[in-house]
């Protein structure tokens, strides 16, 4: 009993024992705010990469792909029919594409991987509606800009959108006359000599300037923008036949490829120019399935914009329709495709699934791969991340063991008459040294225990102490454009939260061995006599 | 009478105490051949210059050391040779030890400084069960030595005398049959000195309390029933005898 009432007292009564409780607190405190940022971080990384890659995918080694779709999806549901729950044939090839830059004029051409998909089948093994720019709303911090274009209900088709092709027309009207405006002006610069050469330095008009009649004939239609071409009357008589109806190709058009943050010279913020809209037309440049590949140039409509939020999907991916991209690459024939995408019913099976699928198709002609041997590289990559952190982590708690472990001597070699009075009165020497190894454990449990009240607190509003952070250093501490994410993804594990308590509840008691032992050693005619 | 006395078993008896403490290479002999025997009831000062191996001796005799030559012996029986947790016993239930400069725990109280040594004596569950008994045993020897009123104080907060018999208090709260006192006036005036023996002569005379005492004041020890002296390491001559 005056073990437990020592060893409570020298609690409430050290306060230099409380430097080294400080130190176990923030040690624990800190570990459990990276794990849970860090497990965010992955959970989320994860969850984005696996909803873009589907649970296995089979690809063929070779651009020109295997042949029969049909045959090859049968065999897959043949040998693992049982764990599937959806599949998809898809052509992946890398290409390019060329656009043009609406402001500037300029034309640009990115690499990018072009992925002929059938939508529907596609939404059948991940989330595609999430990442169409028609079917969500455009919000900015937190306000709504723009509604969704498309009800969820509505299927996803390569139709384009009322907007799309309103603006569709009205870039077709404009190039139509432009081009119309450019040959008329050629045909009427010198009327006499109809078969000289025409006058190109003749100055061309870039932009619909207006005379004074034509603005005086200005006439309004509703739905689209005045422009003084269109309301020329002049012009108007002379309107060509515009085929406004979209190209066969039909493309989703991975945002990041063709937009660009520029600063608001009123506001100051940062906000995206789109280059190309749905409705506009880009060119793709890939090569054909033939053996040797020919290159190949395909016109194609933007049916819709693809916004993953993840950067290098972004950047580079152009959705297709699948039969268009077939006939272009002269796969149409024997009906060929490049991968199945599959999605499992439960995600554990994929072992199992994987070397059913091994043994149905001819080895060294496709790989097959769950998304997380695709992404091997990124994944592994914030494991080892992960594992490095908490070691340190640990490291800077066992630091502050040896921390305790002084202050611990100091306090016994403080106590040492004290001691030596114990022993005189009867205590054993085990029982001097359990006061202060119960002392060291109370430390422990006191130091883990507001380490994770303070670790928690931490994590729960770690977004209001990183705006805090932000506004007292003038600068963004996270920002979003650098990160994946909009706010910091923390995920509290309780199994974690409990290790590291009891890891640096184990610190401390061990750290406290020493000094206990020395205590329990004590002589007692020593310890009496010590200055 | 006196022959009578001297026959009967003494309760405690030192034979023959020889030990030496080591200064680095150097040998210091302390006690060579001491003795001693303390007879239930008497009041036994032990007088000799410092340095002289007096504390020494009533230490070995409590077990709190051990002598390099000789035995220590309880009622007849060898207590110098026991186990740890035996000697450890012995010295919560049999001995009673104070000292020259109080050694209370200064994170206690008063009160929890008393009752320690029961604390020793039981676990937390033994304690628990006769918390009631514990607390009363304790308040009762505060009572004796004058101290109710100061129960709660820390000894940070208690004057010299009163610390001492916090002391003596606990010394004698698990009703130890011997008390061993080393220069227990050493460090108090004389008026507050003289408190102090006057409350070890009644405990003494009331409930035949065997003390032996250390010191190196003539006067303090002229108020014991015998006084012996203690130079170059041995018993040199028994002072006076008390008439029987």
């Amino acid at each position: 009993m005056y073990k437990l009432l020592l060893c409570v007292r020298y609690l409430r009564t050290k306060y230099i024992a409380l430097a080294s409780i400080i130190s176990v607190m923030l040690g624990v405190a800190t570990m459990i705010v990276v794990n849970s940022v860090m497990a965010g971080f992955t959970t989320e990384m994860r969850d984005r990469l696996h909803n873009f890659l589907s649970d296995i995918v089979i690809e063929s080694r070779s651009m020109s792909g295997v042949e029969d779709a049909n045959r090859q999806m049968a065999t897959v549901t043949e040998v693992a029919g049982q764990y599937i729950q959806a599949m998809t044939p898809t052509i992946e090839i890398p290409g390019m594409v060329t656009f043009t830059d609406p402001y500037s004029g300029e034309s640009y051409t990115s690499p990018v991987q072009i992925q002929g998909i059938d939508p529907e089948g596609k939404s059948k093994v991940g989330p595609l509606q999430d990442y169409l720019d028609s079917y969500n709303p455009i919000v900015e911090d937190g306000v709504v800009q723009r509604e969704a274009l498309r009800s969820r209900e509505e299927p996803i088709s390569w139709e384009l959108t009322e907007q799309a092709r309103e603006h569709r027309e009205l870039v077709k009207h404009r190039e139509a006359l432009f081009l119309r405006d450019l040959t008329t002006d050629i045909q009427t610069a010198t009327p006499e000599s109809k078969s000289a050469a025409p006058d190109f330095d003749a100055e061309q008009p870039e932009t619909s300037t207006a005379t004074s009649d034509e603005q005086q004939a200005k006439k309004t239609t509703p739905g689209i923008i005045e422009d003084d071409f269109m309301t020329d009357p002049q012009v108007a008589a002379n309107e060509p036949e515009v085929r406004t109806g979209p190209l066969s190709a039909r493309i989703f058009l991975g945002e990041g490829l063709v937009s660009f943050q520029a600063q608001n010279p009123e506001t100051g913020k940062l906000q995206k120019i789109m280059m190309v809209e749905p409705g506009d037309d880009v060119i793709l440049s890939t090569v054909t399935a033939g053996r040797p590949p020919e290159p190949v140039r395909i016109s194609a409509t933007v049916v819709d914009s693809f916004r993953s939020g993840m950067n290098e999907y972004d950047t580079s991916i152009v959705l297709m329709n699948i039969n268009e991209l077939q006939k272009s690459r002269g796969m149409q024939i024997d009906n060929s495709i490049t991968s199945i995408h599959i999605k499992l019913k439960n995600y554990d099976d994929a072992p199992k699934a994987i070397a059913a699928l091994q043994r149905a198709f001819p080895p060294g002609q496709v790989t097959i791969r769950t998304w997380e041997e695709k992404q091997s590289l990124l994944l592994s990559a914030v494991e080892v991340e992960t594992a490095i952190l908490n070691v340190l982590l640990f490291l800077i708690i066992t630091v502050a063991g040896f921390g305790i472990l002084a202050i611990f001597y100091m306090i016994v070699v403080e106590k040492t008459r004290d001691i030596g009075i114990l022993k005189s009165l009867g205590a054993s020497s085990n029982g001097v040294m359990s006061i202060f190894l119960s002392y060291g454990l109370g430390l422990g449990i006191v130091g883990s225990t507001a380490g994770v009240v303070i670790g928690l607190l931490f994590v729960r509003y770690i977004n209001q102490i990183e705006d805090g952070l932000s506004w007292l250093t003038g600068r963004k501490v996270f920002d979003e454009k650098i990160y994946y994410f909009f706010e910091i993804p923390t995920s509290v594990s309780p199994f974690m939260v409990a290790a590291v308590a009891m890891g640096a509840i184990s610190i401390a008691v061990l750290a406290s061995i020493l000094p206990a032992r020395r205590a329990a050693r004590l002589h007692p005619v020593r310890a009496l006599r010590f200055e | 009478m006196a022959e009578t006395l001297k026959m009967t078993t003494p309760l405690i008896s030192a034979e023959a105490i020889t030990k030496s403490y080591f200064k680095g290479e150097h040998k210091i002999p302390v006690l060579q051949g001491a003795g001693l025997k303390a007879h239930r009831g008497e009041f036994i000062s032990v007088i000799g210059q410092s340095g002289s191996g007096k504390s020494t001796l009533l230490h070995v005799m409590g077990l709190l050391d051990s002598p390099d030559v000789g035995e220590v012996l309880l009622d007849g029986n060898r207590i110098d040779n026991l186990n740890q947790k035996a000697r450890d016993q012995l010295r919560n239930h049999v001995f009673g030890f104070i000292f020259q400069f109080y050694h209370l725990l200064p994170e206690l109280s008063l009160l929890e400084n008393v009752m320690t040594p029961l604390m020793i004596r039981h676990s937390i569950l033994g304690y628990w069960k006769h918390r009631k008994e514990i607390r009363d045993s304790a308040m009762q020897i505060i009572q004796q030595v004058g101290l109710e009123h100061r129960i709660k104080h820390r000894p940070s907060e208690l004057s010299g005398g009163e610390m001492q018999r916090g002391a003596i208090a606990r010394a004698l709260v698990g009703r130890p049959e011997i008390l061993l006192a080393d220069e227990p006036t050493g460090n108090l005036d004389a008026s507050t000195g003289s408190g102090i023996m006057d409350l070890l002569k009644s405990l003494n005379e009331n409930q035949q309390l065997t003390i032996v005492m250390v010191t190196h004041d003539e006067s303090i020890a002229a108020q014991a029933h015998r006084t012996v002296r203690l130079a170059h390491g041995r018993i040199q001559t028994v002072a006076r005898e008390d008439a029987a």
